[in-house]
């Protein structure tokens, strides 16, 4: 008789990979729940969910436009926890982008688009690296705890944003509080004309790439992937392991940076207070769902893009509220985290 | 005189302002001293507005609205437990997904209730009370909403559970070394998970409050970053529950002094008064260093082999 035993031990890779896929439906199965209290059909909204955004060529375009800074803040954050270090501040790191390319946009005034586009993503970077620095260094040289000190210079940009927004950056012109529009040389141009999809999408591929190549190809990703495995082991095999922590969390910074500029040069073309509404946090999301492999952020965040736009198009289509996608978001980041304890463990026959 | 007039409303309105600092920062004591970080706490509050207020307005008992609040808050608690202590999975990551959970529950739930209106629906709230009469000058002070004198009675009480009880004893120990509280017979999965449902049932409370008591209507961004708040006050508070009111006071008299400077015609970047307590909470960190009093075993999920 074929007896099988659950024990302790690492689960094969193949495994790794597919826990997501299995909890995409048990995510489905669970938020059917809040779907049938509003008394709509669950497969009909789900139809509404996932195939009809990608069903004209319009929507699917937007699904890309709605990853673009998902594809950044999944990569920064996956980059920090793949050497184990928590930032969960890629949402104030955007943000202090966003602020540095308003700016720019503001004061490069008829700069040509092949020196305003690269100092627009060079500023998001900076100031996102900027931004990262204080809980940074005192983690390095204090071990001060990284989570509250990322997740409170969260709440202190949001409050520089609305302070610049309604004091010295404020537009005279417009009804809401926003920045002067940025410069034309500052833009990021189209790629589809009449269309948002502009060139922060392939920005945020490339970034991936070298995030991926860095990772698994560096002697640097090595050292990164050492000390989130254990710090004292690679402090014993040798490795600098504060050099190596405070420059992934800058990086880290940066790129959620870029998410920001992105967004400003891309989409608004002003500094407004809902510039994030959370994409910092969807970056935390798509790290976990995509298992910290950049090339699994690339799917997580076209999926988590998929899903933003799939909200509206249920919410437009069946009056089912909007904020259903932000419930499935957050189940489908508890579901797999909970999975994910599955790869500790393997079955195995008894004979 | 005008400066008196002008401190005794300062001190009216700082109680208010921290009254749900206070309850959420007690809810996140207990979390903490189990030995767990509750990132769900920001969503737990606005959970707790919530619910709160669609209880209170379908069944037009504000006491059972705030019933209603505890139980979410029980159950956001539990939930947490059940992915941070039965599972073990990362804290931050557990925390921060049941905040996106309970707000965009909330949400969800909110449209469901009360559909898209112009007007936001509204309660009639809690009633200030009315211990000293209108006439005395000290009446702004003495009248609060009754919750605000619970919430200073909480933190007593808290006090007193944690230091003095036998369960207050097991909560330190499973928080401190879990280890040597299973060896010594404790059951460190129960522990934790009793102290994380009374947390989460105090930091709805202090969401409840906002909807119950001060403004009788739910907005989106009624919360605000309050649950964020609290995590930098205890902190401050070095998780001692007595240090938490003066935390709250403080962080709460900032802000009822921007407040009325404002309304008197300052000119002044508040959104930057705003960030002071952040800023403080780094600093004070940072002078203090985190480890030197936090419970030790804060973030390590503890697993029976």
């Amino acid at each position: 008789m074929l007896k099988l035993k659950i024990e302790r031990a690492p689960a094969p890779v193949w495994m790794r990979s597919l826990i997501p896929i299995i909890a995409i439906p048990v995510t489905f199965l669970i938020t059917s729940i809040i779907i049938l209290l509003d008394g709509a059909n669950p497969l009909t909204a789900y139809y509404h969910f996932l195939i009809s955004p990608l069903a004209s060529k319009s929507s699917a375009i937007e699904v890309l436009v709605k990853s673009t800074p998902l594809l950044l803040t999944g990569a920064a954050v996956a980059f920090a926890f793949n050497s184990g270090y928590w930032n969960i501040g890629a949402e104030g790191q955007l943000y202090a982008g966003a602020i540095a390319a308003a700016w720019l946009g503001m004061i490069l005034k008829d700069v040509p688009p092949y020196l305003g586009i690269p100092a627009m993503v060079l500023g998001g970077f900076a100031a996102g690296m900027l931004w990262a620095f204080p809980s940074a260094i005192l983690k390095v040289k204090l071990k001060v705890d990284e989570v509250v000190t990322t997740l409170l210079m969260n709440s202190i940009v949001l409050n520089v944003t609305s302070f610049l927004l309604n004091g010295p950056w404020r537009d005279p012109v417009s009804m809401w509080p926003q920045s002067p529009e940025i410069a034309s040389g500052t833009v990021f141009f189209k790629l589809i004309p009449r269309t948002r999809l502009h060139f922060g999408i392939i920005l945020a591929v490339v970034i991936l790439i070298i995030t991926w190549f860095v990772i698994k190809r560096t002697s640097f990703g090595l050292k990164m992937r050492a000390i989130g495995l254990s710090k004292e082991g690679a402090h014993f095999a040798g490795i600098k392991v504060n050099k190596t922590m405070l420059t992934v969390a800058l990086v880290s910074g940066g790129i959620a940076g870029i998410a920001g500029a992105g967004e400003v040069a891309g989409i608004h073309f002003h500094l407004i207070d809902a510039i994030s509404d959370g994409l910092g946090y969807s970056g935390i999301i798509i790290a976990t769902l995509g298992g910290l492999h950049p090339f699994g952020v690339g799917l997580a965040a076209l999926f988590i893009g998929l899903i933003d736009t799939g909200a509206q198009t249920v919410s437009r289509a069946m009056g089912v509220p909007v904020y259903l996608g932000d419930v499935v978001q957050s189940t489908l980041l508890l579901v797999t985290l909970s999975l994910f304890l599955l790869q500790n463990y393997r079955i195995r026959r008894v004979k | 005189m005008d400066i008196t007039l002008f401190l005794i409303g300062l001190v009216a309105a700082t109680l208010r302002v921290a009254t749900p600092l206070i309850f959420g920062t007690l809810g996140e004591l207990f979390s903490e001293r189990s030995g767990v970080l509750n990132l769900g706490i920001e969503g737990t509050m606005f959970l707790g507005a919530f619910v709160g207020f669609a209880v209170a307005a379908t069944t037009g008992s504000l006491w059972i609205g705030l019933l209603g609040a505890i139980i979410a808050g029980m159950l956001s608690g539990l939930l947490m437990s059940l992915l941070s202590v039965r599972l073990g999975v990362n804290q931050h990551v557990a925390g921060l997904g049941i905040t996106l959970l309970a707000t965009g529950l909330s949400l969800y739930s909110f449209r469901l209730i009360f559909g898209e209106s112009k007007i936001p629906p509204s309660i009639e709230p809690f009633p200030m009370l009315n211990i000293l009469p209108e006439s005395n000058p000290l009446a702004p002070i003495t009248n609060q909403y009754l919750l605000t004198y619970i919430g200073i009675a909480t933190i007593a009480v808290v006090w007193w559970v944690i230091s003095k009880t036998r369960f207050g004893l097991q909560i330190r120990a499973v928080g401190e070394n879990p280890e040597a509280a299973d060896a010594a017979g404790l059951n460190v999965y129960a522990i934790r998970t009793r102290a994380l449902a009374i947390g989460g049932a105090l930091m709805a409370v202090g969401g409840a409050f906002l909807t119950l008591a001060q403004l009788g209507s739910f907005t989106f961004g009624i919360v605000a970053g309050r649950g964020w708040v609290c995590i930098a006050l205890i902190i401050f508070a070095n998780w001692q529950a007595v240090s938490v009111l003066w935390g709250a006071l403080i962080f709460g008299g900032v802000q009822a002094l921007q407040l009325r400077l404002q309304t008197l015609g300052f000119k002044l970047p508040y959104e930057l008064f705003l960030s002071l307590p952040y800023v403080v909470t780094i600093i004070a960190l940072t002078l203090a260093g985190r480890n030197a009093s936090a419970p030790s075993a804060l973030l390590k999920a503890y697993r029976r082999e």
